[in-house]
Order: C-alpha cells, then structure tokens, then sequence
C-alpha cells in the first residue's frame, strides 16, 4: 500500500528558501527592536550628558577689590553685624569702575557693567570678610562668579549678535578676556549652596540634603516593617483567606501609580496628622509606604531562598520557631534583603510626583538640617529647574540629572556586588 | 550516704530544671511579643489601602458636594481655572473629565504603541533567540532604562523629543504643538518598553519545552514556533504584560507635567496638545491653593478614578498571568 | 508491499555516535541501522542513552546547547549531521512523537492540519480538508473527533491527545517516525490502541520506538536494540534478542535484574 499522492520532498524544499527568509526578517525584528531601545538610552545619556557637563564649570571675574572701610564699616566696630548688612555690592561696582573708568559715569552703563557679575559676587565678598574682618581695608584680587547670561556666552550657548548684550558690554567683556581676568573655574557653588533665583549661584546642596533626610525616614520605616511583614507572611503567617488579602494588597500597592501616594500623604499626614508642609519627614513617610512592598516582596524571596533544612536542623535541636528564625533563616537571608532595600532605596530617590503632592516642591533657598526644615529633593529640584526660563537653568537641570543617575549608579551597583559576593547556592 | 548525694544532686537538677523553666517561659512571653509586632506590621501594608480609598473617596464625596457626578463624569469641559458663567458651583471652573480621560488614552495608547511591539519583540528575542552570553548583556541594559527616574525622561522629552518631533513634522508640512502628545508617548514608551519584555520574557520562558519540540518535530523553523506556538500558548499572559504596562502608562505623572499640555483639549490628534489626569492633579495641588475648593477637592476625585482605573487593569492582568502559571504548572 | 532494493537498504544508519552532555559522555559507540517498514525497539534501563540516541536521529538534540554529538548518521545514505542539511527538511522526513502528549493551544483540526500548513503541502482548502481527514483515520481517532474538530486541542483524554499527535505527525507525510516512549503517560487500554496503530503505520512508516516496557517492545517491534549505560549492547531480531540474548546483561535486564 502506496501513498497515492505525490511525495511531499519536492514541495517543502521549494518553501525552504522562502522560510529561511522569514526566519532571517525575523530575528532582525527581535535585535531591532533590543536595538531600537539600546539608543533610546545612549541618545538620553548623551544628550543629557553633553547638555549638562558644562554645568560643572563656571566663568569667574577677577576683581581687584578694595575692601573699603569707610563703605563697609564707617563705625570701625567690627561688629559682624554691621558687616553682614554692609553695602558689598558697592564694592565690586567701584573694583568694576577702577577697570572701566570710562562707563562710570553714565548710569545705563554702570547698570549694563554691573550685570556682568553676578548677584551673588557681593555674597561672596561678604563672606570673605566675616571670615576675616581683618581683610577690611585692603585690596586684593577676587574671582567672583559671572553672571549666567555671561557664562552661557563664554560657553557658546548664547550667540554674540543674540542681542541680550549691546555693543559696550561684548567690548567689556572682550577686554576682560584680553587682560586674563576671565577664567572658567570648577563650579563648586553648584554642589555647596541651595537653590537660587540666579542660575549661577543655584547649588544642589539642599535638595540632596532634602532626599537624604527623606530617604532616612524611609530607611527607618520600610526597612524594619518590610522585613517583619515578610517574616510573618513567610514564616509564621497561617495560610488562610487572610493572609491571602494581604498578599494581593501588597502585590497591588506595588502598582498603584505613586501620585496616589502623594495623594494619601496630603489627606492623611498633612491633612489629618496635621504634619508640617514641604518637611521630608513627611515625603519620607509617603516614601517609606511606597518602598515597603519592594522590602517585603525582596525580603520573602531571600528567606524562601534560605533551605527548610537550616530551620529544621535548628528546631531539631530545641530551638522555637522564632529562634530559628532570628538567628539562622534571617542572617542568611540578610545580603538578599539588603540588595532588596538598597534597590527600593534607589526606587524612592527617584520619585517625584508623591514629594510635589506634599509641597516639596517650593523654592528653597536655605540647606534643610533636619527633618522639618522645608525642603525639596534632587529629583523635584531637576524638575523645578527644567520648568525654570533661563537658559543656564537647563545645564543645571541636566547637571542635577547627571547627579542622580551617579547616586542611583552607586547604589545599584552595591546591590549587584553584594548579591554576588554573597550569592550562595544552596 | 548514696541516698544524700541523689537527693542532693535530685535538688540541684529540679532547681536548674525550675530555673530553665523560668527563661523558657519568659522566652515565650517575649515571643509573643515578637509575633504581636510581625502581625502589627504586616498590617501596615493593609492600612495603606485602607487610607487610600478612604481619603480618596472622603474627599471626592466632599467634591461632589460642589460638583455634580453628572458634570464630572461626562462633561466635555475641563477649566478649572476660570468661572465659564456666574452663577456656577463652586464659581472657579468646570470639571468635566471627558477630556482629560481621552487626553490620558491618547498618551497611553501613543506609548503602548511603542512598548508593546518593542517589548514583545525584544523578550521574543531574548527568551528564544539570544544565547546566554547576548541575554546577559541585554537585559540588564533593558532593566536600566526601568531605573531612569520618570523626571529625567521627562526632561529628555522636552530636551530632544519634543523639538524633534515639532521640526519632522513641521519639515513635512504638519502644524505641530510643542507640547504634543506624540512626544510625551513616544517618551513614556520607552519607559515602559522594560516592563512589558521583562513580564513578557518571564511567559514566554514559562512555556513548557515540550510545546516547543512538538513544533520543531513538525519541521517547524524557529519564528514559526514561535508565531504559531509559542505566542499563542503565552498569550494570556502577554496580555497581563501589555494590561501592566497600561496601568503604568496612565499613572505616569512625571513626563507628561513635563512634557504634555496643561489645557485640555478634546482631540484625538497625537501631534496636538493634550492634558491627562495626573498633569491635573499636580497643576490642582501646586500652586496658591485653598485646601476646601473644589479645585483640590478635585484632585481627589481624578485621584480616585485613577486608583480605580489602575487597580482593574492591574487585577485582571495579574489573575492572568496567575492563570496562566497554573496552566503550564 | 513493494520489494524494491532500497527497502532492503537500511533507512537509517548511525555509525560511531558519541554524545555528550557537557563532559558527560553519555552515549558511546553507537553503531545501529534502522531497517525500512519495521518497528525498531530501543529499550533499556532510565539513563541508558536509548532516549538521547532517539534524539540523535531528527537532531532535536541540537535544541540541547550543552549537548554535542559525534560520529556519522545516514539518511538513506545522506549524512544528516552535514552543515548543509536543512533542519526543517529533515525533520519533515523524520517525525516525532513525545513522551508526553503535547498538542498546540489550538483546535484539533488546526493540530493536525499545522505541519501541512508552514510546509506549504495543501494546496487548497479541500486539500488540507482531505490531509486532516485521512491523517486522523490513519491514527484511529476520526471517530471520536470528526464532531468537534474545532475544539481545543488540549480537551481530549491523554490517548486521544497521544493520538492527536500521532495524527499531527502523519500529516507530514514523513518517512520515518521517532517515538519517545508514547505509551507512557497513557492508561493500558490507551497502550492498546496506540500499539495496534503503530503496527498499521509501520505498512507506510519506518517507526523507531523507545520504551520502558519489554512487553511493549515484544508486541510492536520486529528489531530490538537493548542499550546499556550508554553502550549499545546488542541488536537483534525482537524475538531472538528476548528469547536467546548474546550478552549476558541483556539477558538480566530482560529477566529483570536490571532494572
């Protein structure tokens, strides 16, 4: 008995090359698409990077200022607070004079000249003489931070004919160039002061203070909950319909979108509570509620991962279930809960929404020491300065960002490294 | 004699016994104690909920108040800012969230538009094409993108996607908004693109060997398996993938403050400006606010249509990616 | 029955086959041939190499990435282990039925009618109508199924299922069928009906059949080839190797000493 029909080699081996090209069209889709995603990434880092890497550097002025007694202190008491409220900015409009007698006398250009130079120059001047009161009455050359506008021109950001600087000023500032007082100098101020209304003096200083202090609040809270939830959810918990609740709660909360969370921090905390606004006690508690499900979910593997043998061994002899648990399941779960936290960590210094929901997001100009001084976070900070006009502002913006994703580096890769170093195969 | 030194030796034991006794029992007491504060915890993550929907619905019951249901559900107008006639409620605006619901699925659908492809075609890739080696290189550069604080894509749409979108589409003649909506999906796609792989790439894995030889026995290639078999038999639980990544995509707050519109629009145009509910409830709560005017009353209310919104897709895409892991059990 | 030299000729000849899984060396010195229109049993104890040599013979072992395979097997004289052979190809020649029955997530006419389908063998509907039809008879499950074709798959019993994949393996058209333990997941009536049909296809096919049972391999299979840790330790006509076996652990294992 023959098969009437026709072998099927024939037919199949024409189809051959046809399939083989779809197998081809195929996998290029699958390496694409990976593709596709890998430059998305490059594209962001480059462009945030090449954008904000000029934020690091900052054009100085030198000036040769006098510090005058009889402007700065006509009393001669020394009394600091005479020189904290003294008329610095006179100071640098005359060292500015001494270099341009020639704008001194009409008023537009003694404004056009002053807004060379920072705002801040005058700040600066005040804190080198509360420092030193004995510097009163000598003179000496000081560099003093440019004004942003400058600075985005010395950097090409701004074009020459831009028409933000008339003919005077760009011959000013071409003499200064001309003479070595312009300099491009690491831009310290940008990691030592808060925010400020001026670009060139605005600092991350206190909106990294303000994530410190709310990230330790999170610690606190999450860290001990999570992991005693998942102590009881894995070692002790009956399974019941319970228990079972709390399971698909938690696996929930960890989806609900984190501008909700905000939401429950200004109804519950602020509203209720009574809590202070803006304090990152309270982002720190919106945080920490956010972060626990990513704790416990972590913490119930790690101690899923530890073998039953380890705790049967302990309870063999004589130990109580808690014994076990407190001093053989959990030391040898604890790198694994440690990499879960430090990734919720990261997670939460990341978020923005829930912080601006509970007023982190105002201007703050002084570095927050505590847990109820008003204060912003990295993350609100990138945003309020990329909502910012000013040009400068931008390179602030992408230098913060720069910033975040370092901390959020370091803080993923010492996750990765304990996992391996403590990595055990049972 | 003998009996003195047993009767002896009897009291020392029954003293140590009784004095073992004693820890014992405050070892037990302290455990107790111990579990009590185990149970309390695992409370916490329950009285979260709770203080969710309570708030929520407190103060959306409170907003209604001001705001019919009527108006807030199937209004066509949102302005919150401006009083459209005198004599309105509230007297501060109109809160109809027509727009704004159709604004949020316009982003989510632009996004999903770019995730969903993209991250299906990459977890096909890994889980089925990549040898070890490729695989663990891509994912954890697929998991970084996952790690990008929203805030700094959204700065990233408005640094470069949003320019480049308004000056392709301007070179071919099409009026775009600098703050389009296909700017902030493309954007938030991106973002989501890891979601949807690593999800994906965890069913496609979980489909059972056996399947697959059956193909390849027929003489199936690779992407045929993969098209016929594979995908169908991981459907459901791609679709819990592709469910996750929307419930993402309609919570994200961050790219589209940054870089979608704050006036609503009601259109269906990606290249216009659109307004989604969390930009509402951030520009409602930001800002000089009185803390009892239906304007951050309505916050509340969009807040809770979006926890609603969330809380169904992410319970029935995680009921069907727990189907499906029984299936293949 | 047509009695042409090429059916005399053995359909599949393996010479010198090694295989490894990583440094195991799990199959040693293989030589066997696999005659035309006969069951060939392979049977021996769990981890006898009986199932990785089965594997050997439509490649499914290069899915395996740390397996590797030496030594030269011939399909009607061609190497099919030559860098030129389509997989595709050869596996449309050489079909396969696995331990467990394993039907796609889709109908039962969509099982059947699949393979016919990416090869490209239908030529119409009618075409794959009559292919799905006939393959079905041919695997003895027509009756049951012709009702409810479009039903899922993965609604039948485990021998319908067993023979859906038979049928789904027929419907090719290939030349030789591998079959991995096919019987053992399945209730003793079940057994039956999958015997009695590999008997039948063996009219058309050449069958290869791995099994655990000795009664199994006694019933169906003309040749029997008994492998042992990974040695292949005798072949033979099936009722000499079970009645007057050469090598004496041949003879425990089948008097269930080995087990």
């Amino acid at each position: 008995m023959t098969d009437p029909r026709q072998s099927p080699t024939e037919t199949i081996l024409a189809s051959l090359p046809r399939r083989r090209r779809a197998e081809a069209r195929f996998r290029i889709y699958g390496i694409a698409a990976i593709g596709v995603a890998l430059a998305f990434l490059v594209l962001l880092i480059g462009a945030i990077g090449s954008k904000g890497i000029g934020a690091f550097s900052q054009a100085e002025i030198a000036l040769d200022v006098t510090l005058d007694e009889s402007v700065l202190d006509p009393s001669g008491t020394r009394d600091p607070e005479t020189l904290s409220t003294a008329n610095y900015r006179a100071v640098v409009r005359a060292a500015l004079g001494e270099i341009f007698p020639e704008a001194v006398s009409k008023r537009r250009d003694r404004r056009k000249l002053m807004a060379l130079v920072s705002a801040g120059a005058g700040f600066e001047l005040r804190e080198l003489v509360l420092e030193d009161p004995g510097a009163i009455g000598q003179t000496m050359r000081v560099w003093v931070p440019a004004d942003d506008e400058v600075d985005m021109l010395l950097k090409g950001a701004i074009a020459r004919e831009s028409g933000r600087f008339n003919d005077k000023q760009l011959a000013w500032l071409d003499r200064l160039e001309e003479e070595g007082r312009i300099r491009s100098a690491f831009n310290w101020r940008f990691f030592s002061s808060g925010d400020s209304r001026e670009p060139e003096l605005a600092g991350i200083l206190g909106a990294i203070s303000g994530s410190f202090f709310a990230l330790l609040t999170c610690l606190v809270l999450s860290f001990p909950l999570g992991v005693m939830t998942a102590i009881y959810l894995e070692e002790f918990a009956p399974r019941n319909r319970w228990t079972d609740l709390i399971e698909i709660n938690i696996n929930n909360l960890a989806a609900v979108p984190s501008i909700v969370f905000g939401l429950l921090g200004l109804a519950i905390f602020l509203g209720f509570m009574g809590l202070t606004r803006s304090a990152p006690l309270v982002g720190g508690m919106v945080l920490a509620l956010m972060t626990l499900p990513t704790v416990i979910i972590a913490t119930r593997a790690s101690l899923r991962a530890v073998p039953p043998s380890i705790r049967e061994a302990a309870i063999g002899l004589g130990a109580s279930r808690m014994q076990a648990m407190l001093h053989h399941t959990l030391p040898l779960a604890m790198p694994g809960i440690m990499t879960g936290t430090i990734i919720g960590m990261a997670q939460a210094l990341g978020e923005s929404a829930p912080l601006i929901m509970i007023g982190m997001v105002a201007f703050i100009v002084d570095v927050p020491q505590g847990l109820l001084d008003p204060a912003s976070a990295l993350p609100v900070q990138i945003y309020i300065w990329a909502d910012s006009p000013e040009r400068a502002f931008a390179e602030k913006t992408a230098a913060a960002i720069i910033v975040l994703l370092a901390f959020l580096v370091v803080m993923n890769l010492t996750a990765v490294i304990l996992r391996r170093r403590f990595e055990r195969r049972w | 004699m003998a009996q003195a030194v047993a009767a002896a030796e009897g009291g020392e034991r029954s003293s140590l016994l009784a004095a073992a006794q004693g820890r014992r029992a405050r070892q037990i007491l302290g455990e107790r104690v111990l579990l009590g504060l185990l149970v309390a915890s695992s409370l916490v993550a329950i009285l979260t909920t709770i203080g969710i929907v309570l708030s929520l619905l407190f103060e959306t019951i409170r907003f209604l108040d001001a705001v019919p249901l009527f108006d807030f559900l199937f209004g066509l107008n949102w302005s919150p800012q401006i009083a459209i006639r005198e004599d309105q409620v509230g007297s501060s605006g109109a809160f109809g969230v027509i727009p704004l619901l159709v604004g949020t699925g316009l982003i989510a659908a632009v996004a999903m538009t770019v995730a969903g492809p993209l991250g299906l075609l990459s977890a096909v890739y890994l889980a089925e094409y990549a040898t070890p080696r490729a695989r663990s290189l891509a994912k954890p550069i697929l998991e970084i993108l996952a790690g990008i604080p929203t805030v700094v894509y959204g700065f990233f749409a408005v640094l470069v996607v949003a320019p480049f979108v308004r000056d392709s589409s301007e070179s071919i003649g099409f009026e775009v908004s600098s703050e389009s909506a296909l700017a902030a999906g493309v954007v938030m796609g991106v973002m989501i693109i890891p979601i949807v792989s690593s999800l994906a790439d965890d069913v496609i894995s979980a489909v059972p060997q056996s399947l697959r030889e059956g193909a390849y026995g027929l003489g199936a290639t690779k992407s045929e398996t993969v098209r016929d078999v594979v995908l169908p038999a991981a459907l459901p639980g791609i679709g819990g993938a592709l469910l996750l990544g929307v419930s993402r995509a309609i919570g994200e707050t961050m790219i589209v403050v940054m870089a979608a519109g704050l006036s609503a629009h009601l259109t269906v145009n990606p290249l216009q400006a659109v307004t989604t509910i969390t930009v509402q409830m951030v520009a409602l709560l930001t800002g000089d606010q009185e803390f009892d005017s239906p304007k951050t009353l309505a916050a509340f209310a969009l807040g809770l249509l979006l926890f609603i919104a969330t809380l169904i897709l992410n319970l029935i895409a995680l009921m069907l990616v727990r189907r499906y892991q029984e299936r293949y059990d | 029955m047509d009695m042409t030299p090429s059916n005399l000729m053995p359909k599949l000849t393996a010479r010198g086959v090694n295989v490894f899984y990583d440094d195991a060396h799990a199959l040693k010195q293989v030589d066997l041939d696999i005659r035309a229109h006969e069951v060939t049993a392979l049977i021996g104890p769990s981890g006898c190499g009986k199932s990785t040599f089965l594997r050997c013979l439509n490649r499914m072992n290069d899915l395996i990435e740390i397996c590797r395979v030496d030594g030269d097997i011939r399909l009607d004289g061609e190497d099919i282990y030559d860098p030129a052979v389509d997989l595709v190809y050869l596996r449309a020649r050489i079909g396969m039925v696995f331990q467990k029955p394993n039907p796609f997530p889709k109908s039962i006419y969509d099982n059947v009618a699949y393979g016919p389908k990416i090869h490209g063998l239908a030529r119409s509907r009618a075409d794959m109508d009559e292919i799905v039809v006939s393959s079905l008879e041919r695997a003895g499950l027509w009756d049951e199924v012709k009702d409810r074709l479009e039903a899922p798959a993965t609604g039948l019993s485990g021998g319908q299922q067993q023979r859906l994949c038979i049928a789904r393996a027929i419907a090719v058209r290939p030349e030789v069928i591998l079959m991995d333990e096919p019987c053992s997941a399945l209730d003793p009536i079940a057994t039956a009906r999958i015997e009695a049909l590999i008997d039948e296809l063996k009219q058309n096919f050449t069958i290869v059949i791995v099994t655990h049972s000795m009664q199994q391999a006694a019933r169906v299979s003309q040749r029997t080839a008994f492998f042992h840790l990974g040695n292949l330790v005798e072949v033979g006509d099936t009722d000499t190797v079970f009645t007057r076996p050469v090598d004496p652990r041949t003879e425990s294992y089948i008097s269930g000493r080995i087990g």
